[in-house]
């Protein structure tokens, strides 16, 4: 069966083709991207542009020698061979990180992962640029690397940071949450407890588009215009006015179309500095874009967490407890990017979707020779992780207490009654009617039917899998007394212009990789001023022309900027309400609204739509005291609480037992993002979402052997699901709105990266339960599936 | 050296250093940005372009290589302002999120569609096999191109244009 999702424009807007507010509407960014004329960092040519290139370090940890640019620079057509020293007289070799530590921009004393930035050539074009790097001689003496964080903390662990004073370990951080104690004394009082090791591997986002920046520096009045491929442009200017001194309004960040980004576009780079220095020391424009191989080996990663998880639950399956201790592999430098209170992230909503009595996590973050990075690839701040660990432990217990995954999950949902939730780490879970969910998504499945498909099966040889997930996302970061990155509060800015004839322009602070901003933000506008999507441009990416505000990551955009620009479209309203009643000579409160119009109480032939409020207030009406002469607004949005979407997964696989193959035949996922704005968008966004997982449930992983090498630099070794891979997606959903949103949205964009692979794994345990497998690691490559099979199974890492 | 080719039906000749690859050529030569590069290797699809109707990853194709032959790319789908019904159909279907993968993704379909015009979903996913998508999940690359097939009354006269 497959089951398509219908969905019909929005009724209330009366003519199909030109819906007003919220419904199916075809994106207004489509345009150019079928032309081919989407404006992406490599096509931006400036007059007199360089382009540059890095020398990338061939080993993990090794003592830098000399470096000798001489035949290099002696090239035709290069202009700069830049070093760590050179940078050391500029007080730029090493740059703060999003996690209050430092990075090398340029090696100066140590190479720390393979791949590591060493040296930076500018010359006339691309092909001389490449050629220059051959040409640098780099002497290395090469030093034992740490390639196995589990043996990080070993006494006898060479000291990866020995540029830190004082520094004589590899150790990071250990941070907690939950009631230790509490935990312990449940645990000691249950039934039955199932412990469990669960690896997620490291993995890459690898967008299709690299990351890359052009600079152009200009000497005279000292501005920077920063074209870039970032997530995050405000954030990026004001940490470039920190690192590089330059004063923050000398400072233009420009993110043009973005090839994707999936966390992966977050960071600070040390090519774009290092474009910044180029353009600086040569006085031209400087253009670096990185290849596919120094995106997978230097750019950040994702997850790289081993998790030894506990649940503890009563013989008749209530769930009452959850603990882990966990091992987080951080790289050579610590720059994940998240909240600064959370150096995991958001992981302590690893409680999940259960009612728990108690919870209790320890993470312990520690430096390996690997590159740096770890909050990225859709995890929402390593709910990834904590969703991951949480079903795979409850699938755990089921196993253990011989009950149908489905029933116990059931059995322990938080009650819609329970909500606002407060759980045993901290959060408040806004609103969820988790079993409705469930149940639909059970139903589209044929869940029963399944079953019986699957004991057929098994009695003839053949290994049907069917997995279960049900997660909970935390998204929307964050409210400002809680949450800011480098010191930056997660507030969002918006600003909304109607002009004299009743079009408009919305400027947003958050930046698409994809996800249809420019029609999203449209129709929310449209929504609440009935001003067609159409008429209204939605302006972002440059920090010239939009608000300030924190960026697109984390599933924040809806919630965060999508309440801004509903309340700025609300501040508009009321505006025009003050407008429209100068101009009926009546009173306010005698005005009523209906989308796109103030009419008076009880005469609705008499009354002002939003375009002639527009012409009214731009024009010679008497406006009253107070009252601007325009129909402009702008707001800063400090969300009160995060949003807290989730969805119930079943997946459904056939593993080939001659060979291990795994093929995932069905893929159900019932999603509950609160209100919908755009199904055919929210829809997309499950679609890539799911595919993601498959790929890390399936396929991808970042190894290196045990001398350092990196074994998934490149698209030939880290493997990525084609359309072959992956099954016509069925999806459904539920409407369960947030109470404290402004139109109740929860952030739909990471919930299927976040809640596919436990399914995926759950399900191929479940369809190797006939040889008495009960757990595996991602990814279940044919090998590692095969190995499973005959009790042979190992940790990737 | 001197290539000659029909690019999007118009003859063109340039001096080119002999090792420059056809995406590099169409980009940077010609500044027919919408061919895009992602990997190198080969493996990504997103530098696809039909060389005398056939796609080709012009990252694996030296321009020297394609002197003489008949070269599209995604900026010769519309012709006279009219869309490819391909294209039609990528926005129809939200066959793509951020674009990247979109031209080589719509060029293997028009040349899947011009051998195959009524192609099957397992047909459609064999095609684009070779290309990689990061945001759809390909459900609706394949809708997408259905769509295509599904309205072909729309197909502009584009071989004739092109002189296949």
């Amino acid at each position: 069966m497959t089951l398509i999702e219908e969905h019909p424009a929005n009724p209330a807007a009366g003519d199909e083709d030109r819906p007003i507010g919220y419904g199916r509407l075809q994106r207004k960014e489509d345009p150019r991207f079928v032309r081919g004329k989407g404006h992406y960092i490599d096509d931006i040519v400036l007059p007199g542009m360089l382009h540059g290139a890095i020398l990338r370090a061939p080993v993990a940890h090794a003592r830098l020698v000399s470096i000798d640019t001489t035949e290099a620079l002696a090239r035709p057509k290069v202009l700069a061979v830049i070093t760590g020293k050179d940078l050391e007289g500029l007080n730029l070799a090493w740059a703060p990180t999003l996690s209050a530590d430092v990075q090398a921009v340029l090696v100066t004393d140590k190479v720390r992962f393979q791949g590591q930035e060493v040296a930076f050539v500018v010359a006339e074009d691309r092909y001389a640029a490449r050629d220059a790097l051959e040409l640098i001689d780099v002497q290395y003496e090469v030093l034992p690397p740490v390639m196995n964080a589990r043996k990080a903390l070993d006494p006898d662990a060479p000291v990866i940071r020995d540029d830190i004073e004082g520094r004589t370990d590899n150790h990071i951080f250990d941070w907690s949450a939950g009631d230790e104690a509490e935990a312990a004394a449940v645990f000691a009082a249950a039934d039955v407890v199932v412990s469990q090791e669960v690896v997620y591997p490291r993995v890459h986002p690898a967008p299709m588009e690299t990351c890359g920046a052009v600079a152009d520096f200009d000497p005279i009045d000292g501005k920077l215009t920063l074209y870039e491929t970032t997530q995050a442009p405000h954030a990026h200017r004001t940490l470039f006015a920190m690192v590089a001194g330059i004063p923050e309004h000398k400072i233009r960040v420009v993110s043009p179309d973005i090839g994707g980004g999936f966390g992966n576009k977050v960071g600070i780079y040390p090519g774009y500095i290092l474009a910044v220095v180029g353009s600086i020391v040569t006085g031209k424009p400087v253009k670096w874009v990185e290849d596919r191989s120094e995106n997978l080996m230097s750019t950040s990663f994702a997850r790289d967490y081993i998790m030894q998880g506990e649940i503890a639950a009563t013989k008749d399956g209530t769930i009452l407890g959850l603990r882990t201790q966990v091992l987080a592999d951080h790289g050579a430098f610590n720059a994940t990017a998240q909240p600064t209170k959370y150096p995991a992230g958001f992981f302590h909503i690893f409680t999940g979707s259960y009612d728990l009595k108690a919870a209790y996590c320890k993470v312990t973050g520690v430096y390996t020779n690997k590159a740096p990075g770890g909050v990225a690839y859709a995890c929402s701040f390593r709910v990834t992780e904590a969703v991951y660990l949480v079903e795979r432990m409850v699938d755990a217990l089921a196993r253990k207490l011989e009950m149908d995954p489905a029933e116990l999950r059931l059995k322990n949902f938080i009650k819609p009654e329970q909500f606002p939730y407060a759980n045993k780490t901290g959060w408040e879970y806004d609103s969820g009617d988790y079993e409705k969910t469930m149940r639909l998504s059970m139903e589209i499945a044929g869940y029963d039917e399944l079953r019986r498909e699957q004991k057929e099966k098994r009695a003839r040889g053949e290994l049907m899998g069917i997995g279960i997930s049900f997660f909970t996302e935390t998204v929307g970061a964050g409210p400002r007394k809680h949450m800011d990155i480098v010191g930056l509060g997660m507030a969002d800015g918006a600003e909304l212009r109607v002009h004299p004839t009743g079009k408009a322009v919305v400027r947003i602070s958050v930046q698409s990789q994809g996800q249809g901003h420019e029609t999203t933000f449209a129709q929310i506008v449209s929504e609440e001023l009935g001003i067609p999507p159409e008429d209204i441009d939605v302006v972002h990416g440059d920090t010239d022309q939009t608000p300030f505000g924190l960026g697109t990551y984390g599933s924040r955009s809806t919630p965060v900027s999508g309440g801004a620009v509903a309340l700025v479209a609300r501040k508009v309203r009321e505006k025009a309400k003050l407008i429209a009643a100068a101009m009926l000579e009546t009173r306010p409160e005698d005005l009523e609204w209906e989308k796109g119009r103030w009419f008076v109480k009880g005469d609705p032939s008499v009354g002002k739509t939003i375009a002639e409020i527009a012409l009214g207030a731009h024009g010679t009406v008497a406006l009253p005291d107070g009252v601007d002469g325009n129909l402009d607004a702008e707001v800063t949005y400090d969300p009160p609480n995060l949003t807290f979407p989730y969805g119930a997964y079943i997946c459904v696989v056939d593993v080939d037992p001659g060979t291990g193959h795994v093929k995932v035949r069905r893929f159900i996922a019932v999603d509950d993002c609160g209100t919908r704005i755009n199904p055919m968008i929210i829809e997309g966004q499950v679609h890539g979402g799911l595919t993601d997982g498959v790929g890390m449930a399936l396929m991808e992983i970042i190894e290196f052997d045990e001398d350092g090498n990196n074994l998934g630099g490149s698209f030939m070794d880290y493997l990525i699901p084609t359309a072959m891979e992956v099954p016509t997606w069925e999806t459904g959903f539920t409407v369960t709105p947030s109470p404290h949103h402004p139109i109740g949205a929860k952030g739909i964009g990471e919930s299927a990266t976040v809640g596919s692979p436990p399914a995926i794994v759950n399900a191929v345990i479940d369809a190797l339960a006939p040889y008495g497998v009960t757990s595996i690691d991602m990814p279940c490559t044919p090998a590692r599936v095969w190995a499973a099979m005959q009790g042979h199974a190992t940790p990737p890492i | 050296m001197q290539v000659s080719m029909t690019m999007n039906g118009e003859e063109i000749t340039r001096e080119i250093e002999p090792r420059v690859l056809l995406v590099h050529f169409i980009r940077e030569n010609l500044g027919l940005t919408g061919t895009h590069w992602g990997c190198d290797t080969s493996n990504c699809g997103t530098c696809v372009v039909l060389m005398d109707g056939q796609p080709v990853k012009s990252c694996t194709v030296l321009a020297a290589m394609a002197d003489g032959h008949d070269v599209r790319t995604v900026e010769g789908l519309a012709t006279a302002g009219v869309l490819d019904p391909i294209q039609q159909g990528f926005m129809e279907e939200h066959g793509l999120q951020c674009g990247f993968c979109t031209p080589g993704m719509m060029l293997t379909a028009r040349a899947l569609l011009d051998a195959n015009p009524h192609p099957n979903d397992t047909e459609i996913r064999e095609a684009i096999s070779g290309q990689i998508c990061r945001c759809t999940g390909y459900a609706t690359i394949v809708r997408s191109v259905l769509w295509a097939a599904e309205h072909p009354a729309e197909l502009v006269t584009i071989d004739e244009e092109v002189g296949a």
